[in-house]
């Protein structure tokens, strides 16, 4: 029995460093800000960084635990943003609390996107491996392109659709259009701010953390790990692949939420949802550590800040850039790096136990 | 009634029949040996019990359950265990992860549950543990618990298969080779445990061999498979003294 305790306190404590360092940098950046220290530009950016960090901690459950490679993240990232957007825009005029819409705004895009999850996630996890990648990075492709030629309006009549232009709509004289085909959903309220973000960060890290350790997250690792010895244990294989991929895709739309609320005009466009977003996301995870959402969120903050903090450097950017990239791979890819690092933190934490003792 | 009625199952892969007009009895709380030379058609004949191949021909009945064409996890949950003649852990878990997924149909709560760490998952959970290690002490496991599977020496990845196995409360229990690799010292305590499973979890077990040894020492009846067709039946000592048996399988 000692050692499931024991166990069980390695599981907890990788959860209270992840959650501990999220806070602290939350801390630290807020210090920074009241003091005027952080450049509009890095202000800017805060939010975005919270986005690609939960997508990443997102594409990290699927890719990581669940073992099946989706090229298609950004697709559900924009459904997340755009059925949320499309809920505000639409209780704009209700006289609502600004914070209920929003809090409402977020489940419609997480639903959403989980929705999303769920019926593609039906006919694509019978694929394999790169089948799978394609297949995915083809529905988020469709997605995206789908949400540039959907026209939504609304009048007095109630609301109506098309797929070809503004005026097709055919909107009576009090008429407003919603979702306007490429030029996007616009002029929505900024309600995103960095804090939101870091709370949705933290919200996502804990669920993906809470289901790895359980029940559910063991079947899933198990189907990974070998599908066949799951079933001969009776794991229900298409079941559980479901979950994980319909989670993974929710908490992509919560990124998408976010993202949406930090924009005054949403649009989908190739940089934002197209398959170089999903592209990026998988480096993060990559880089970052397969199965490690501790990793992923780092390496979502650091390759995002990194092109901006090296702007001084002009020529030498990307050169850094590189160097960095390599860097990140060998310490979560080396083993004998990855012994190091697992023995420096359990000598740092044995100090701090005496210390404390 | 014996538990495990198989007649006359075949499949064949292409041209080549792998299995043959198979047919076998096995009573409640029997250790049986299933032998033959290599490709035979042993594991096939463990691939069509637990699912993986759908027979071409023949009636597979577990209790009076008819088995054909159900899926492998509805086999398990009917009751037959497998281990694989190539080990298959889950080898980025635990060991005792590897045995609490065995449990998974055992102790049930739900996604959400696990995810809010509701009252209903540490009684669960707590309750996995203990099972986990009762059913690891049983294979001297328990020390290992908080390793990598594919960190573990062979022996033990066999034996931790056995234990994963168990552990989803099956009425018969399908050892394919459990002693390849191991040497004799290792053989002789997976005899004693095999014998200790079945007196004390009071189970059925039909084992695929090729050390003699072991089929001698622990089976008390045995089908002896060749090319696909079933070549001797019966008690132990009988079937290895068929002189059909010792040309096709022990004189080679
Ligand atoms: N999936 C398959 N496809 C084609 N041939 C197979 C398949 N599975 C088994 N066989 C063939 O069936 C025969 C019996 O194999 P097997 O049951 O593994 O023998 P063994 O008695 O050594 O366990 C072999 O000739 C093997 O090549
Ligand atoms: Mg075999």
């Amino acid at each position: 029995m000692k050692t499931g305790i024991k166990n069980m306190k390695k599981e907890v404590r990788g959860q209270l460093i992840t959650y501990g360092l999220v806070i602290g940098v939350f801390i630290i950046v807020q210090v920074m800000l009241s003091l005027g220290m952080i450049s509009n530009l890095m202000q800017g950016l805060l939010v975005p960084l919270c986005t690609y960090s939960i997508v990443a901690v997102a594409l990290n459950l699927c890719v990581g635990y669940l073992g099946e490679l989706s090229l298609g993240h950004a697709g559900f990232m924009c459904v997340g943003a755009f059925s949320s957007a499309f809920f505000t825009k639409c209780t704009m005029t209700t006289g609502l609390n600004e914070n209920v819409r929003f809090f409402l705004a977020l489940l419609v895009g997480t639903l959403t996107a989980a929705l999303f999850g769920y019926l593609i996630g039906i006919p694509v996890l019978r694929l394999r491996g790169d089948y799978l990648a394609i297949v995915t990075l083809a529905f988020g492709e469709i997605i995206k392109n789908v949400i540039n030629v959907l026209y939504i309006g609304r009048d007095s009549a109630g609301f109506h659709f098309g797929m070809k232009d503004e005026t097709s709509l055919g909107l009576g004289e009090d008429g407003e259009v919603l979702v306007n085909g490429a030029k996007g959903i616009m002029r929505t309220p900024h309600q995103s701010t960095f804090t939101i973000g870091v709370i949705l960060l933290l919200i996502s890290l804990f669920v993906c953390f809470q289901l790895v350790n359980s029940r559910s997250g063991r079947a899933i690792m198990a189907i990974r790990d070998n599908r066949i010895a799951a079933e001969s244990v009776g794991i229900p294989i298409t079941k559980y692949k479901l979950l994980a991929f319909t989670i993974s895709a929710a908490i992509a739309g919560i990124g998408g939420v976010l993202y949406a609320h930090n924009l005054s005009t949403l649009t989908a466009q190739p940089a934002n949802f197209g398959y170089n977003m999903s592209i990026m996301i998988l480096v993060f995870v990559v880089l970052g550590g397969m199965g490690s959402f501790r990793g992923s969120v780092i390496a979502a903050v650091l390759l995002t800040m990194l092109p901006e903090i090296l702007r001084g450097l002009a020529d030498y950017r990307m050169l850094i850039y590189a160097i960095v990239l390599i860097a990140m791979m060998l310490f979560n890819w080396s083993p004998k790096l990855i012994e190091f690092r697992k023995k420096f933190i359990a000598d740092v934490f044995k100090k701090k136990e005496k210390e404390a003792a | 009634m014996a538990l495990l009625e198989v007649s006359n199952l075949s499949i064949s892969f292409g041209g080549l029949r792998a299995v043959d007009n198979f047919s076998l009895n096995i009573e409640k709380n029997q250790l049986y040996g299933l032998i033959g030379p290599n490709g035979a058609g042993k594991t096939t004949v463990f691939n069509m019990l637990t699912g993986v191949y759908r027979p071409d021909e023949g009636i597979i009945r577990l209790d009076g359950q008819d088995l054909v064409g159900k899926k492998t996890i509805e086999i398990n949950q009917a009751g037959i265990a497998r281990t694989f003649q190539n080990i298959r852990l889950f080898g980025q878990q635990t060991v005792m992860d590897n045995v609490k997924i065995g449990l998974h149909n055992q102790y049930e709560y739900s996604t959400l549950t696990g995810i809010l760490r509701l009252p209903k998952y540490h009684s669960m959970e707590k309750a996995m543990n203990e099972k986990a290690i009762d059913l690891l002490k049983v294979f001297e496991l328990e020390d290992k618990a908080d390793y990598l599977a594919s960190n573990l020496p062979y022996g033990q990845q066999r034996k931790l298969e056995i234990a994963r196995a168990l552990a989803t409360n099956p009425k018969l229990l399908l050892l394919d080779e459990p002693a390849a690799g191991m040497n004799p010292n290792e053989t002789q305590e997976l005899m004693d445990t095999i014998r200790f499973v079945r007196d004390n979890f009071d189970m059925t077990i039909l084992l695929i061999e090729h050390d003699m040894r072991l089929v001698a020492g622990i089976c008390e009846d045995l089908t002896v498979l060749n090319f696909g067709q079933v070549l001797a039946q019966g008690d132990t000592k009988t079937v290895l003294k068929n002189p059909e048996v010792i040309k096709a399988y022990l004189g080679e």
